[in-house]
């Protein structure tokens, strides 16, 4: 009992600081990327032929879609003036999946909070029921990261519960296989409304890699009406819980609420 | 001892085609069942399009691997599972990929839910609708005090999808059936006539807790079909990502045994440890998972020394903090009774299943990758061997703890030398990328890495035109899930979560 108190004292207090202080994150983490049309060699085109998810057009200036980048580095490797870089900005969540093409000089809309009837709802206590649809366990691990003590979901008054019975929505991460589409359906059924989902990873907004494979449907929102996506490959847990305090309209940097 | 039939293959290095004996169907499966009696392990059973069979035998002991093949003239061959049960799986995902009926296979169920790219009847016999997972014929307890069990495809957390259907008599568990294939995305199919863009993002993915394992087994096909060479600076830093990776999900699955026991200091402790270890992959890569590190030719970040001493010096913090953490396990009585004689998986049955990694070890079998089929040129010889602790052989969820936790011990000594020599090495200079280079033409090439879970074998095999005409990836899941089965025979079907995690296997690796 002394020793489980002593090595208690010695772990020490690890709850960071969200929402109002984000943690440090790592140099080479890759967050927001810019673009810039003016850098670019035109012709070249080498950021396209290198992207192995074609999220990235080089025609008539430069035009990315957040929703199926893998935030690797093939573009950024491939270009030869640097028209491409990523930024170490985590905050990517939005609202509406057309805010995740981005183009040059371009910033992302992100996500606006849920609307004021749902935050009196849901707004101090969310329960999510998150189902894994083909994902790789990436994205499951750092959702299921958040419920440690350094993040400590729970006080944000969101949990991950067992039922979707006793859930007000669902975090989707994989590209929701054809073997996932009967359960993810019949979840989404047994959530009583009002209820939120969100897609976390390029692959539930997406497909992500596995896009255009005839064993998944290219994404959650083929089965689910998806109100928040979460792009990353996967996304860092800070993107992630951004993401889900962004909806409950938690984040300082926001405006007003106005999502319906 | 292994069958004279067999060409001798070393791990990584790839060899013409040619050079694999063509047995007759007949000599190959006599090859396959003699090799497996005498103790070598079945490594891999595959075949490709044309119904050309590959098996790769390891006798780990001895060190050596060894292939064969043959090719078959109609979609048909007696089984080889009654005479070599760890070939069951093999032969039904045969089955389900190609359409080949093994005659005789005495527990013939589709593994994940697809149909056969190859035209031609399902040998399943199914209805277009009941091709989807886990609609098998399951095995039955009849009996008018038995009840059955079902659980998943979700389950109560946050945890890939899987049907695992337990036939009970009151607490006690008869049988478990594992159906998996809720997480199939058709990697292996798409991999044909490969490699293409996607290929490497989907290799990550594979099994996306294992990016390094999985990852580094394609680089090192790649690079052996194309003749390019990762250099020792690449190769350590692989190493170095592969231990990170262990060390990380180890120090997670402590902390959830702790969790599932309710012991919730080292659950709690160990859960946030762990994502100090994937900071450490981080900090390589920038991707906590280890994503975009290893890539064919070498990898994409280099170390330099600041980063090595941060590495070093976040290492031993974090190793420090991980011992604290999980030695108030081994010194809580309540945590041992529930460890204990619990989840019993025998040598013999290890065995017998071909399980690998630290499920087989713990159960008293003596394999491991990094020891007995090295890479060349890689530094895995500075990881000290594991297996003179009696300690962790019994079997028991105990023991498959134990192991992991003496696994630790020399991932870190590995660490601590390997930051050193790569500091002798001299800095790397950034090597133009080369995902895709052209591949030899009718080449086979196999490569082992032991992951945190175990062996990750994937195996490659080339065309005239140097595309792959089969790719095949056998995560270590693929062989243990059946021991998690065993392990639950004659238990309770409370201690499920508790065995469930002292395995903890991958659906998507296997699923793919």
């Amino acid at each position: 009992m002394h020793r489980i108190l002593l090595t208690r004292l010695a772990q020490g207090h690890r709850t960071n600081r969200m929402p109002n202080v984000a943690p440090p994150l790592p140099d080479r983490f890759r967050g927001l990327p810019v673009l810039d049309a003016k850098a670019c060699a035109s012709g070249c085109r080498a950021c396209e032929a290198a992207c192995p998810t074609g999220a990235i057009s080089a025609r008539k200036g430069l035009h990315l879609d957040l929703g199926k980048c893998l935030f690797c580095t093939a573009c950024t490797d491939a270009c030869p003036t640097g028209a491409v870089r990523f930024t170490g900005d985590h905050r990517l969540a939005v609202s509406d999946r057309k805010d995740l093409r981005i183009d040059s000089g371009e910033g992302l809309v992100l996500a606006e909070a849920m609307g004021k009837e749902l935050r009196r709802v849901l707004g101090r206590s969310l329960r999510l029921r998150v189902v894994s649809a083909g994902g790789c366990n990436g994205c499951e691990v750092d959702v299921n990261v958040l419920q440690t003590i350094v993040w400590d979901l729970s006080r944000f008054g969101i949990q991950y519960v067992a039922s979707p019975r006793h859930a007000d929505g669902m975090v989707i991460c994989g590209p929701v296989t054809r073997n996932m589409d009967l359960a993810v359906r019949k979840t989404w059924a047994a959530i009583p409304e009002p209820k939120l989902a969100f897609a976390v990873g390029a692959c539930a907004i997406s497909g992500g890699p596995y896009a255009g494979q005839k064993e998944q449907l290219g994404g959650a929102a083929e089965v689910v009406p998806v109100d928040y996506f979460i792009p990353g490959c996967p996304p860092h847990p800070l993107t992630i819980l951004d993401g889900f305090l962004r909806a409950l309209g938690r984040m300082p940097d926001q405006k007003t609420a106005r999502k319906a | 001892m292994m069958s004279g039939n067999l060409a001798r293959v070393s791990n990584g290095a790839a060899l013409p085609l040619k050079k694999v004996p063509k047995l007759s169907p007949g000599a190959f499966r006599d090859c396959v069942i003699a090799s497996v009696a005498s103790g070598s392990r079945l490594v891999a059973l595959c075949a490709d399009e044309k119904l050309q069979l590959f098996a790769i035998m390891a006798d780990d002991e001895a060190g050596i691997l060894g292939m064969a093949r043959t090719a078959l003239s109609k979609p048909a061959y007696p089984a080889l599972t009654p005479e070599c049960p760890a070939a069951q799986l093999f032969e039904r995902e045969m089955a389900e990929q190609q359409g080949l009926l093994p005659e005789g296979h005495p527990w013939f169920k589709p593994v994940r839910g697809h149909l056969p790219g190859r035209p031609g009847p399902d040998p399943f016999g199914r209805k277009p609708a009941e091709v989807l997972a886990g609609l098998i014929p399951f095995y039955r307890v009849e009996g008018t005090s038995i009840h059955e069990v079902g659980v998943g495809p979700v389950h109560a957390g946050v945890i890939e999808p899987g049907h695992f259907r337990f036939q009970c008599l009151g607490e006690e568990v008869f049988h478990l059936e594992i159906a998996l294939g809720y997480q199939h995305r058709g990697i292996e199919r798409a991999l044909l006539g490969g490699p293409h863009a996607a290929t490497l993002k989907m290799m990550e993915s594979a099994a996306g807790d294992t990016t390094i394992g999985h990852t580094w087994a394609y680089c090192q096909n790649i690079e052996a079909l194309s003749g390019i060479a990762p250099g020792p600076r690449a190769s350590l830093i692989r190493a170095i990502a592969l231990e990170l990776e262990r060390l990380a999900n180890h120090t997670g699955d402590l902390g959830a045994l702790a969790g599932d026991v309710g012991f919730l200091p080292t659950s709690s402790f160990c859960g946030r440890i762990r994502g100090d270890w994937l900071n450490l992959s981080a900090l390589l890569c920038g991707s906590r998972l280890g994503r975009d590190l290893v890539r064919p030719g070498g990898v994409g970040f280099d170390l330099d020394g600041d980063r090595c001493l941060e590495l070093r010096t976040r290492m031993e913090k974090a190793w420090a903090e991980t011992q604290a953490a999980v030695n108030l396990l081994w010194q809580a009585p309540t945590v041992m009774q529930r460890f204990e004689r619990v989840g019993l998986l025998t040598g013999e049955q290890a065995q017998e299943i071909g399980a690998v990694g630290p499920a087989a070890r713990a159960s008293g079998l003596r394999l491991d990758v990094r020891l007995q089929h090295p890479l060349s040129g890689s530094s895995q010889s500075l990881i000290p061997h594991g297996w003179d602790d009696p300690a962790g052989s019994g079997g028991d969820v105990f023991a498959r703890a134990w192991v992991r936790w003496r696994e630790m011990h020399h991932s870190i000594d590995f660490l601590s030398k390997a930051v050193s020599a790569l500091g002798a090495l001299g800095e790397g200079k950034k090597a133009e990328r080369r995902d895709r280079p052209a591949l030899g033409a009718n080449q086979v090439c196999l490569s082992l890495v032991e992951g945190w879970r175990g062996e990750i074998a994937h195996l490659a095999v080339t065309d005239a035109g140097g595309a792959f005409s089969l790719y095949k990836v056998i995560d270590p899941s693929f062989h243990n899930w059946s021991g998690l089965a065993l392990a639950m025979r004659g238990g309770q079907i409370s201690d499920f979560p508790l065995c469930n995690k002292s395995f903890n296997l991958s659906y998507c690796g296997v699923d793919l």
